[in-house]
């Protein structure tokens, strides 16, 4: 069940940034924070926004929690639950990620 | 089991709809299947504000239902269908299109409607009422064709329809039956002040007359007849001379009904039939109807807490207003016109400021019973609360009418109101409701208003909830916090003083040495704009590339639709035919929209992230630089054609707008900045209007400085005049560093110079006198900032690893098909979300 899909490598991501990526026709957002040697994988689909654009937004943490800011309107989303800070009701899909031999891998829902 | 009954609303109103949405957030919308009906072709708007519509607003603006708020909550409307009866054996009601609906609970919220006194002739063609937006579009119809437009009635409707004749340009008149304005609220002086004071902006007031007649006009269209045997002619007549209950449908089917009008109802809003309430204008409580949106709303509030069988009674309504007519404040409260018993009056009377105030107190000179104020109602929150909640009156109560010449005060804290006292009359919130949030966190005047919806109705409240709010915060002890964020416990300032003496380069530096977390988007954008301004290195170098915001990071400004627009500098709006024909083959080859900017460029939309560098590539070939358009930088240097064409030109505003732009190109800074620069006084490049702005006279250069246009426009102020060159890019050297250094985060220059101690005098000290002793030091940072320019897309398109950035997809080549262009007027825009499922469809299907 647990299907790791290789995406890329460790080098084409930026270091507290993010980029999209293609997998199985979804895009999927990427965020790497060396801070805490971890890599997020969430969809790349702003709801506010209606844009594919969350890969290009801003990553830190509040409270402590990781989180990414929509570079659109500037809603926060936990990167580990996805759940948006401003309004509870609203939540981008999240996936496992890892990065093994330098290469980044992640799962999709069967 | 199915246990749901149906309610049926008629009605979707100002009440209607406030009873809906507070019948959704209440425990009883369970157990109902909730239908309404809408007579009007659109869902509630805010009559209040009706005459706004003739200021600019839409039906849309005017709105008091969120989209989709119907479909969210399950809620079957029928728009533009009258229900036209009620059966109350079968408990069903008929729409007058045929639809029969089965209730177990009605609530009739049919509201009001004009009246209008039947004055032989009141039918004439352009005699109208004032009530709906069908009502506008007809006024606004009829003053196309007039000159003359008068108001019967001088209340409060008549003067907001009086407004609203004014507003379309007529000549307005307003008639008034009786001997004053307002007649139910003000006394005769307010009312005599507020007709002064109307009369001087324009609108003829005609009290004590009573029209017998209208008929033919001899340069009007009507002319009406007064009884006293005066006339008027005008082209158009407005009847808003009081409001009559909408009770026909509950007189049809036999409910009992007051012997003017109103269906009658207990203090739980029932009428004489059990299963069915009414609520708001078509409601008679106790003999009265209330012409306020206020006391319908309590109303609707009540039939909600007995429908989730909570205890809720409808006891009143304190009928206290205070609004803006025309312009002119005026304020009414309680007994007003000295009706109790033994009722002191106090009266205050500005003849040249156009003021009048009036208190009316008990006997024993505690109590505050009424009120009337006219041309300054800013006291009126305080006497409110003192006649509502029966606080104890000062020992001489004029204190509270009387000018402050003194700094004395003798408003009443908010710490005098007890807990029950009622903040927010149109949402009933209580100040205890209020500290209760507080205490629960919040601490902005945001939070309050998502957490109790005070404030959220008229907004009349607002100064009240946040004098309470802040003192609230005071004696739970939390200091307003001037930290940048949670990150680091210090200002922007502070950080930028860090960075310059630790000699500290990078993000990950300073959140070791000062802060905490990981940072976040506020202080990283700063910190990232502080190392850009200190240091000017390239953005895009690893350390600083989380720093950026989308737009500096692929150095184009983002769109709607996540495509973005790419701005080449122009400086000072001088283009060669040879630059305007690369633009305009370089928008065309990639399918660009172009649009002229108010900053004398050109801007270039709908390219993708992949096409950004293909783009530049050809622009930079061509000599075009990177505008910073993206950026909290310098952007443009506008000017005015100047002494070398034009005939009044004194200088060559031209030339100097050129080498300003290319000096300060690049430097980035707490916010954007814009400069100007004019030719002579006419000033056609608005230089006044600008951060910083230059205009040539005959003997030097005058400059301005922290003027902006946009949300809050601001003129700038003069700094120095007769400058030559050299001194003054000196001046602006210093004025610009020293805002980068001292500013907070995303302050504009004229917000920095108002919030700086001692203000533009001490501005002019620091840099005209060197006060500091910096003056050098300044000059040498905006040296080092103009040696170390470089053009951003130049740089990025000279590394490779920079340009793999600029793909939609990592592991891909395909673009986003998510972005979806269509034709309008000659050129593309992004799809609307229907345009985009239309697209989807033939993609499919193909």
């Amino acid at each position: 069940m647990s299907n790791w899909i290789d995406v890329c490598h460790i080098d084409d991501l930026q270091p507290d940034s993010g980029v999209c990526a293609l997998v199985k026709g979804q895009q999927i957002a990427l965020f790497y924070l060396p801070r805490l040697q971890l890599v997020f994988a969430i969809g790349n689909y702003d709801p506010f926004s209606q844009a594919n654009v969350l890969s290009r937004g801003m990553v830190g943490d509040l409270g402590g929690q990781p989180m990414l800011a929509s570079p659109m309107y500037k809603q926060h989303f936990y990167l580990h639950t996805g759940v948006c800070f401003e309004d509870a009701n609203v939540s981008v899909p999240t996936y496992p990620a890892r990065i093994e031999n330098d290469r980044v891998a992640i799962q999709l829902p069967e | 089991m199915n246990t749901q009954q149906t309610l049926v609303v008629i009605g979707n109103g100002m009440v209607g709809q406030h009873f809906l949405a507070s019948l959704v957030n209440s425990a009883a919308k369970e157990r109902y299947r909730i239908v309404t009906f809408c007579e009007e072709p659109r869902a509630a708007y805010d009559r209040v504000h009706l005459s706004e519509y003739f200021s600019g607003k839409s039906a849309e603006d005017l709105s008091l239902v969120e989209a989709g708020f119907f479909a969210e909550h399950g809620i079957e409307i029928h728009l533009g269908d009258k229900a036209a009866s009620i059966d109350r054996q079968q408990k069903t009601v008929t729409s007058a299109k045929g639809v029969v609906i089965a209730y177990d609970k009605l609530v009739l919220a049919t509201g009001s409607y004009p009246f209008v006194p039947p004055v032989p002739g009141h039918e004439r063609a352009q005699c109208l009422v004032y009530r709906t937006i069908e009502d506008l579009e007809a006024i606004q119809a009829a003053a196309a064709k007039s000159k003359i437009g008068t108001v019967v009635g001088g209340g409060l409707l008549g003067l907001e329809a009086a407004k609203a004749l004014k507003d379309l340009g007529l000549e307005t008149h307003v008639v008034e039956f009786a001997p004053r304005l307002m007649a139910v609220q003000l006394d005769d002086g307010g009312g005599a002040m507020l007709k002064q004071k109307i009369q001087a902006l324009g609108v003829t007031v005609h009290l004590n007359k009573n029209t017998s007649l209208i008929d033919d006009g001899e340069h009007c269209l009507h002319k009406m007849n007064f009884a006293d045997g005066e006339v008027l002619e005008t082209d158009l007549i407005l009847f808003s001379a009081g409001i009559r209950p909408r009770d026909d449908i509950a007189r049809a089917c036999e409910l009992a009904v007051g012997p003017r009008g109103g269906i009658v109802i207990d203090n739980q809003c029932r009428t004489s039939d059990p299963a069915i309430y009414a609520i708001g204008e078509c409601a008679l409580w106790n003999g009265q109807i209330f012409g306020l949106v206020a006391p319908g709303y309590a109303m609707a509030r009540t039939v909600v807490a007995d429908l989730a069988d909570n205890d809720a009674s409808f006891t009143g309504f304190d009928m206290s207003t205070k609004l803006k007519l025309m312009g002119v404040d005026v304020a009414s409260i309680g007994d007003a016109h000295a009706r109790t018993q033994g009722a002191l009056v106090y009266t205050y009377q500005n003849g040249s400021s156009e003021i009048y105030k009036r208190l009316v107190v008990s006997q024993d000179k505690k109590q505050l019973l009424g009120a009337v104020l006219v041309g300054e109602a800013s006291g009126y929150s305080t006497l409110l609360q003192y006649c509502l909640n029966g606080i104890e009156l000062p020992e001489n109560p004029d204190a509270l009418i009387l000018p402050q010449r003194s700094d004395e005060s003798v408003g009443l804290g908010p710490d005098a109101l007890p807990a029950s006292a009622q903040i927010c009359s149109c949402h009933d919130v209580s100040k205890g409701q209020i500290c209760s949030a507080v205490e629960a966190g919040c601490t902005t005047i945001g939070q309050l208003k998502t957490e109790t919806k005070a404030a959220t109705g008229c907004g009349g409240c607002s100064a009240l909830l946040k004098s309470v709010l802040d003192c609230e915060l005071t004696k739970l002890g939390v200091e307003v916090s001037t930290d940048i964020c949670e990150h680091f416990p210090h200002t922007r300032q502070d950080l930028y003083n860090q960075v310059m003496v630790e000699q500290i380069k990078t993000f990950d530096d300073l959140l070791d040495k000062h802060g905490k977390g990981l940072g976040c988007e506020v202080c990283k954008q700063a910190v990232g704009s502080i190392l850009a301004s200190y240091w000017n290195d390239y953005i895009l170098e690893k350390p600083h590339i989380g720093l950026q915001d989308t737009n500096d990071t692929y150095l184009a400004n983002m769109q709607k639709d996540g495509t973005y627009s790419i701005v080449p500098r122009v400086t000072g709006g001088e283009i060669t035919p040879d630059g305007l024909i690369v633009l305009g083959q370089v928008a065309k080859k990639y399918g660009l929209y172009t649009k002229i900017t108010g900053g004398q460029r050109v801007d270039l939309f709908g390219a993708r992230v992949e096409q950004l560098p293909l783009i530049w590539a050809e622009l930079i070939a061509a000599g075009f630089e990177s505008g910073h358009a993206y950026g909290k930088s310098l952007r443009t240097v506008k000017s005015c054609v100047g002494s070398t064409w034009c005939r009044y030109g004194i200088d060559d505003s031209v030339g100097l707008a050129i080498e300003l732009e290319n000096r300060y190109k690049g430097l980035r800074a707490p916010h954007k900045i814009k400069f100007a620069v004019s030719g002579c006084t006419r000033e056609c490049a608005e230089a006044q209007g600008k951060d910083i702005g230059v205009i040539a006279t005959e003997n030097g250069w005058n400059l301005y400085v922290c003027g902006n246009g946009g949300m809050k426009p601001r003129h700038a102020d003069l700094f120095a005049t007769n400058l030559d060159k050299q001194t003054l890019i000196q001046y602006i050297d210093r004025v610009l560093i020293f805002y980068i250094r001292t500013a907070a985060r995303l302050q504009r220059t004229s917000v920095w110079m108002e919030n700086m101690e001692g203000g533009l005098d001490y501005l002019k000290a620091v840099v005209l006198e060197d006060r500091l002793g910096i003056a050098e030091q300044l000059e040498q940072q905006m040296q080092h900032v103009i040696n170390t320019y470089q053009c951003e897309w130049t740089t990025t398109l000279q590394d490779e690893n920079k340009l793999k950035r600029f793909r939609h997809f990592v592991n891909s080549d395909q673009a986003d098909d998510n972005v979806v262009f269509v034709e309008e007027r000659g050129q593309v825009r992004p799809a609307n979300s229907e345009e985009r499922k239309h697209f989807k469809l033939i993609e499919e299907a193909a």
